[in-house]
Order: C-alpha cells, then structure tokens, then sequence
C-alpha cells in the first residue's frame, strides 16, 4: 500500500511539475510571428520566435554551415545581425573577434529570435539550398574509392564554384539508426546543368560512405545541400600546382576542368600520391588531358610500390616528389586536397620552396 | 511536528552568511565552487544565480513540504521531490528571466543549468526542514546561504586572480591550490562563530 503511494504521488508531482513546465515554456517562449529581413528585402522570412536564429532560418531552407549542430562548439554559424539584439552571450564570446563583435556578428546558433531582425548573410551561403538528387551511375574507381553520378531534380542545377562541397544525407541501414550528413567534394563541372559528380571513399566505420558504398543502388534517391565552402580557384598567379591523395582529388578535377574548358592560359602541375598501383585511378583520363593540352602536367607517385605493380612512374611520398620537381615560388598558387597529414606536410614543404601561406589554399578531411 | 525554533529571523539571515556558511562550514556546492572561481565576473554571476535560486527553491520546498508531503505522510520522499522541484524552478526561472529581464538572462542565464544540480541548493532545502524553521525563517535561510555561497565564491574568485600571476610549486597549481584556498578562508570564518551560532 505504501509503495503504490509512493510510486502515485510521486508520479503525480513530477507530472504535474512536467506540466507547470510545458505550460511556462508555451507562455514564456511564445514571441508570436517574426520577420527576419535578409540583406535589406532580398527575402523576408515570417518565422515562430523562440527559437534559434539558425533553426529559424533553416526552418525555412536558408542552410548556415553548423559542424556542431548549434552547441557553440564549432563557431561557424556566424552571421551578421543589423538590429540591436544586446550584447554578445559568453557562449559567443571565443569565436568571435573584436572587429566581428564591432560589425554586429553573431553565432545564429545562440541567438534567439524574439523580435524582428535585419540579418546580412553572404550571397554563397544564401545559394546553399537543399536538393532532392537520383543517382543515375555508380562506377568502382578502386578498391575503397566510388564515383556517383546524380541527377538533380528538385531543384534542377546548383549553381557552384569548382573546389565545393555538398553536403549527403546518409538514412537509416543495416541496424544504423543514425542519420547524418557528410560532406563530398563536387569534381564535376558547374557547366554539367542538373548533374553531380562525387568521389567517396569507403572510410572504415564511416556511417555515410559505408551506406553510399554497400546500401545504394542506381535509382536511387537521395538528399543533399550545398554548395559549402571556400576552396576555389583565385587570380593572381600564372603557375598553379595541385596536390591530392585519395578521394581529394575530386575538387581539383572540377577546378583543373574549368581552367581548361576555359582556356586559361595557366601553367598547371597536378601531383597525386598513393601508395600502391591499386589506389591510383583516373590515370588514363588525366594522361589524355596532359597529352591533348601542352599547358597540364600530370605527376603521379607512389609512396611503396608493390613488387608485381610494374610502376616506372615517380616513387617517394608526395612531398618529397613535389621539391623534386617545384624548384621557386615565383608567380604560383599551390591548391592542396587530402587528410590533414598530408596538407600539413605539403605545407611545410611549399612554403620552404617559397610559396607563403597566403598563396597555398587548401581543403582538410 | 516540531516547534520552529525562537530565533529571530535576521539572525537566521547573518548566520546563514557568516558563521554557518553552506561552503566554508558545511562544505557544500564544491564543485562550482572550484571550478567556476578563476575568473571575478563569472564566479559573481555564478553566484547571484545560485543566490536567487536557492531563496526562490527553499520557499516552494517549504510550501510543498507543508502543504502536500506533511499532510499525506511522504516526509520519507522529500530527497527527491526537492531535486524535482529545484530542477523545474530552474527551468522555469531561466524562461521567465529570457522573457522580461533579458539583460539579467544575459548575465545568469548561462550559469541556470548548471546549477539545477547544486548541493548547496538542495541542502539548503533540507536543512531548513531538518530545523523545522517556519515559513519568514526559511526565506531568510534561503536568501542568507544564497547570499553566503555569493560572497564565499566572489572572495575565492578574487584571491585567485591575485594569486593567477604568481608562481606556485608544480602541481599546485589549479584545483589544489584553491583547496588550501579555501581551507584557509573557512579558518577565517571560524572567526564569525562568536556572534551569533544557529546550529
């Protein structure tokens, strides 16, 4: 008798606790409807205050990159604010410098909407759009390396620089419940209107490339947004060189592409490392690019050759192989796609030929 | 029930600040009080969040204590419907000061959930049972233990960023120091004892 007591009125209380609760968070959090004007009237947004600048707007398709998923960790859902909303929160406060803070900028993750707003968000983000996609061809470039061919359909083209990304929804397989998005570099072209070209590599235990790898199929649909990210060609130098291992190659194929469809007159040199004869792919395709145009040189290079891989090619780590051949830094952007390790060591490396860091771009995963 | 003792309840208030202080007498709330006292500014907001909280908390503890556990004999239960009333009071503090005293959310707001958990809270909440105080003398324990946690954080929080330049012996540096610290500001508190005693 006296555990059911117990076990009433204690549910009881936490009930009505839980309800006092809800009851206050509809009173108190209820800031009626909205408006957020983006970029003085470019478009104008009626959303439900009391949420998140950044939930708010992606309530409403306008996507500000977030790795975090709005904890303030990762600092990078800054955005402008135009309208006095107070002083900056101490969660803010690391990500943000003086000058940032003078200019009314913001983390969208931890403002909350309670009034309307004047907000500025840069035009490449404001192009970020999500997009339903069919994949139309999976082909195996090598053992752990996929290329997905996708038709956009809704919406049709994506407007993009050559070197970005987009973002891929994983959905639930295999027991993985969980859902998550991953970012692939685009290597096809802009100019292929309502067509993506994506390089994944099968990462171990990764839940997004496992279940692009083993559970899609050509037909398929799936979602994806972007484009995202500052890896893109740049003026001001007549020699570019772009190193890559793995599936970083795939930015620097669009951006190699473009150059060329374009007729640049740019020097290019396109370094890939592997380690073995079955890692390297698309060989004979940038082989027929160094042929057809005098201005693209192609160096592949293996960093441990296997006995039976017949290779004559370059031998060494990727670094090495780059100060063998890049003697000054004179005129000369380095673009650089790879794991951390790599991009650090090439660094190194670039700079102590003579191209400063303000000149070598670079793109991490 | 017992008699709510005859103790004026300013002296309650004083004692509960000086000689009977929840950190430096009855060692409660030590985490947040090692943790968050480096720097002045957030262990004082730290602080006045705990403060307003722990008056607002003693006095719903009080009026669920007397009102609905005595009545149905669920005194037994008070640990947990205490912590349950502490952790909805917070939630609900931290919506109602967003919403009509946004400067004031921007300087406590932050430190709300982390405190939903303190002990200093919770003991303040039993104690005041424990002594059977009526209702004036458990709003001002409340408000006094509050105060108390206050003034001891904001004090650490100060001799630390004294002491931050200094060079202290390898490994004292950080939660040990802050110990011996406090230690000795709970030595200097002993100091009060003689002016007035509430258990």
């Amino acid at each position: 008798m006296e555990i059911l007591l117990t076990v009433i009125s204690i549910s009881l209380l936490g009930a009505a606790l839980a309800a006092v609760v809800v009851l206050a968070d509809l009173k108190l959090n209820d800031y009626g409807i909205c408006a957020i004007d983006i970029n003085d009237g470019q478009r104008v947004l009626s959303v439900k205050g009391g949420s998140t600048l950044l939930a708010s707007l992606s309530s409403q398709d306008i996507f500000i990159p977030s790795a975090c998923g709005g904890k303030a960790t990762c600092g990078l859902c800054k955005i402008n604010v135009l309208t006095n909303v107070g002083p900056v929160l101490p969660t803010e406060e690391p990500y943000l410098t003086e000058d940032e803070i003078g200019e009314g900028t913001r983390l969208a993750c931890q403002l909350k909407v309670k009034n309307d707003l004047r907000v500025f968000i840069p035009e490449e983000l404001f192009s970020i759009r999500r997009y339903r996609a069919k994949i139309l061809k999976i082909t195996d470039l090598t053992y752990d390396i996929k290329e997905f061919r996708f038709e956009l359909l809704e919406p049709q083209a994506m407007e993009f620089a050559p070197g970005q990304y987009v973002q891929v929804d994983s959905k639930p397989y295999d027991g993985v419940e969980e859902v998550v998005s991953r970012a692939y570099s685009i290597s096809s072209l802009p100019s292929e209107k309502g067509v993506l070209e994506l390089i994944v590599r099968l990462v171990p235990g990764g839940v997004c490339s496992t279940f692009l790898h083993k559970h899609v199929k050509e037909g398929d649909e799936l979602t994806l947004s972007g484009p995202f990210g500052d890896f893109y060609l740049r003026e001001g130098a007549d020699e570019l060189l772009f190193i890559a291992g793995g599936s970083g190659l795939a930015p620097i194929k669009s951006m190699v592409l473009d150059i060329l469809k374009k007729g640049l007159p740019k020097q290019m040199t396109f370094f890939f490392g592997a380690v073995r004869k079955r890692d390297l792919y698309y060989v004979d395709f940038f082989t027929e690019l160094q042929e057809k145009y005098p201005n693209f040189r192609y160096i592949p290079a293996l960093s441990d050759p296997g006995p039976d891989d017949d290779w004559n090619g370059e031998i060494g780590l990727i670094t090495e192989v780059v100060a063998r051949h890049v003697s000054d830094g004179q005129n000369k952007h380095a673009y650089l796609c790879g794991s951390p390790g790599m991009i650090n060591a090439c660094v190194d490396v670039l700079t102590k030929i003579g191209i400063d860091e303000e000149r070598i771009f670079y793109d991490k995963f | 029930m017992a008699e709510a003792p005859a103790i004026s309840p300013i002296v309650i208030l004083l004692a509960s600040v000086f000689t009977s202080n929840m950190v430096l007498s009855n060692f409660l709330g030590m985490c947040s009080f090692i943790s968050i006292s480096s720097e002045y500014k957030t262990a004082s907001g730290l602080g006045a969040a705990v403060a307003m909280v722990t008056t607002i908390t003693t006095v719903l503890n009080w009026l669920v204590y007397r009102l609905i556990m005595v009545p149905l004999g669920l005194e037994y239960l008070r640990y947990i419907i205490f912590i349950v009333v502490i952790a909805a009071t917070v939630q609900i503090i931290e919506m109602a000061l967003d919403r009509y005293f946004p400067e004031l959310h921007m300087k406590l707001g932050v430190f709300l959930p982390l405190i939903t958990v303190n002990c200093a809270i919770f003991g303040v909440s039993l104690f005041m049972v424990i002594r059977s105080y009526n209702f004036v003398q458990a709003l001002f324990f409340g408000l006094g233990s509050g105060l108390g946690w206050w003034l001891a954080i904001s004090a650490l929080a100060a001799i630390r960023m004294k002491i931050a330049k200094n060079k202290l012996l390898r490994g004292l540096d950080g939660p040990a120091i802050t110990f011996i610290i406090t230690g000795i500001m709970a030595l200097a508190f002993v100091g009060f004892s003689g002016i007035f005693v509430i258990q």
